[in-house]
């Protein structure tokens, strides 16, 4: 199987989305060039209607595209940067994300908003955002974090042909990674867990950026002669919870590593789940490995250490290993 | 009635004008003060005033209410609890009619309130960048909630915002449906033959206030005078001696109008009341496409 870059895998499955359906429209940000690189070359092939580069005014083309969903299109926003999703939260909120429930399901709004998140290398608080937690509890949106590029094709072109409002985060620091993608079509359906690394101790339930530092945790963690099991939810919702609770009766032991902040977060919501549907399989307290409750530093040495990697996650596999569950509460 | 409902009452001859230029497949986006725009575009009164009580057979199963009323086959966006949350979407549903070859286009309504916010001048700059199919037209009918709009709306008239964006923009007697017709023919026609936006500033009021219940805690803010000034220019009125006077029509069929709308009235209130809530299992239902 050919070696692609991530974003590149993105690109190329927003590529088949335009050739297989005329109603398919990119917007954004200068997205003939591409910041990020998601949407590079397109508009060589594709030309200036369907790739259109548009103002700085996420309000109006945020809304705009809510619009062009309700009456025929299936537009793709590249939002650039997740921190700008907020200069656009009434459309996506209360619009966006609410629209076809207030209608009663009379409408559809085939909608892709995706944007980068995590820090990237002194990009700066507002530049590193990651909000998927906040937009988990809206009710009303598909949340997408793939963590390789395989599932960064397969996600984006279920993302396009869904007929509901999806939010598709990708992480910066994942966007110049390489793997190995199928050519063509190739479909990862939304809601679909997939395990990454079997094992029988500890299963770390990873998401985005975290997910290759967990697996690389385990390869660590295997020489220790801890056995660990790697979780990638990649569809943040809808949450495959089956996959993700039946992993965790199995081990018996649950750390979550997610790249965004502690308070609400997803792992605080995972937390919740193990505890309410797997409580007899736990043999110690879930753990949390998340950002501390702070915007992403700029200094690099203090941006480090605000990140998840394997060094976080190992020593959150260590501590499963060290609570017991009487503690936890 | 349950919940919050902003009559739309003195405002008709707007929503009417306005419509009436329009056919069922173009669109429009509508706001908080909506009822009007529905009905105008051809809503049932019956599905209107059940989705008012919150009754299954509302147009949205009661689930939306006064300010979120979708009717997709009549092109309605929906009413819109957000003050001008709905403008962009007016602005994209003008861009699908482009793109995919349609010559319908889209009406954004909304208030001097939301001439206010910033998604009108991004909606303005986007429409007239890409010489979208869509009608601004701004119902300033006096008051944002419940202050008088001078005092929050910085310049003499909203009909000037349209300038920087070269968008052809005029100011019309919202009470008048003649005027507002007239308007609204020349802003369609033009974007229809693919010439792109226009603003129309219709100056009405709102005779009921802002909403109902408001006298609880916003006491009396408008003077008897100045109510009464505009209840003789009501817009059905002015209408009504407008068709006598130029013998369009008699006054006993214009009473017969009045009462056969009365009763269709008291009928649609009576469907609403006799129409059974949703279902439990509702509460759940419509979040996403597929129920998981």
């Amino acid at each position: 199987m050919p070696e692609t870059y991530f974003s590149r895998a993105m690109r190329d499955a927003i590529g088949i989305a335009l050739r297989e359906d005329p109603t398919v429209l990119v917007v954004g940000e200068d997205i003939d060039k591409s910041v990020l690189g998601p949407t590079q070359g397109l508009v060589q092939e594709f030309g200036r209607d369907r790739i259109r580069n548009t103002p700085i005014s996420e309000q109006a083309v945020v809304g705009a595209m809510i619009g062009a969903s309700l009456t025929g299109l299936r537009p793709v926003m590249d939002v650039m940067f997740s921190g700008f999703f907020y200069v656009a939260m009434d459309q996506i909120a209360n619009q966006a994300a609410h629209i076809r429930y207030m209608s009663g399901g009379q409408v559809n709004l085939p909608l892709v908003l995706m944007a980068g998140i995590g820090p990237s290398g002194q990009a700066g608080s507002q530049h590193s955002e990651s909000p998927h937690a906040a937009l988990m509890g809206l009710s009303g949106l598909k949340i997408l974090v793939p963590s390789n590029p395989a599932d960064a094709k397969g996600l984006m072109l279920s993302a396009i042909r869904d007929p509901d409002p999806v939010i598709y985060l990708m992480d910066v620091s994942l966007a110049g990674t390489r793997g190995p993608v199928p050519e063509g079509e190739h479909i990862v359906p939304l809601g679909v867990a997939e395990v990454k690394r079997t094992g029988e101790d500890v299963t770390v339930v990873a998401m985005g950026f975290a997910v290759p530092e967990a697996l690389a945790a385990a390869e660590t963690l295997t020489k220790e002669g801890i056995s660990v099991e790697v979780v990638d939810p990649r569809t943040l919702v809808p949450l495959d919870r089956e996959k993700i609770l039946a992993s965790v009766r199995k081990t018996g032991r649950v750390v979550i590593a997610e790249t965004g902040r502690r308070t609400c977060g997803f792992a605080a919501e995972l937390t919740t789940l193990c505890v309410e549907h797997a409580w007899d399989s736990l043999k110690t307290a879930p753990v949390r490995v998340t950002w501390p409750d702070v915007p992403v530093p700029y200094s690099p040495s203090l941006e480090i250490a605000c990140q998840v990697d394997a060094a976080d996650i190992i020593e959150g596999v260590n501590q499963a290993f060290r609570t017991s569950r009487a503690l936890s509460v | 009635m349950p919940g919050f409902v902003h009559l739309y009452i003195g405002q008709e001859a707007v929503a009417v004008g306005v419509c009436a230029t329009l056919r069922p497949d173009d669109h429009v986006a509508s706001t908080h003060r909506g009822h009007g725009h529905v009905i105008a575009k051809g809503g049932d009164v019956n599905r209107i005033m059940a989705e008012l009580y919150g009754r299954v057979t509302g147009y949205c199963r009661g689930k939306g209410g006064s300010m979120h009323i979708f009717v997709p086959e009549i092109g309605v966006l929906g009413t819109n609890g957000i003050v001008g949350g709905g403008i962009a979407h007016a602005v994209g549903a003008a861009m699908s009619h482009k793109l995919l070859g349609r010559d319908n286009v889209a009406v954004a309504f909304f208030g001097d309130g939301a001439s206010n916010q910033g998604v009108f001048f991004e909606s303005m700059n986007l429409s007239a960048l890409w010489h979208l199919p869509v009608v601004f037209v701004c119902e300033n009918n006096l008051y944002s909630e419940w202050t008088e709009y001078e005092r929050l709306t910085a310049g003499s008239q909203i009909m000037d915002r349209g300038a920087p964006f070269a968008i052809p923009s005029v100011q019309v007697d919202g009470n008048d449906l003649l005027a507002v017709r007239d308007a609204a023919q020349q802003a369609v026609r033009r974007a229809r033959a693919g010439r792109g936006p226009s603003l129309i500033e219709a100056i009405t009021y709102t005779q009921c206030g802002h909403m109902e219940g408001e006298e609880v805690f916003a006491g009396k803010y408008r003077s008897d005078e100045e109510i009464s000034s505009w209840m003789v220019r009501d817009p059905i009125v002015l209408f009504r001696e407008r068709l006598v006077s130029s013998d369009v029509v008699d006054r006993v069929t214009l009473d017969r109008v009045d009462d056969d709308e009365g009763k269709r009235v008291e009928a649609a209130l009576e469907y609403a009341i006799r129409s059974p809530a949703p279902a439990m299992n509702e509460l759940t239902e419509h979040v996403f496409t597929e129920e998981r």
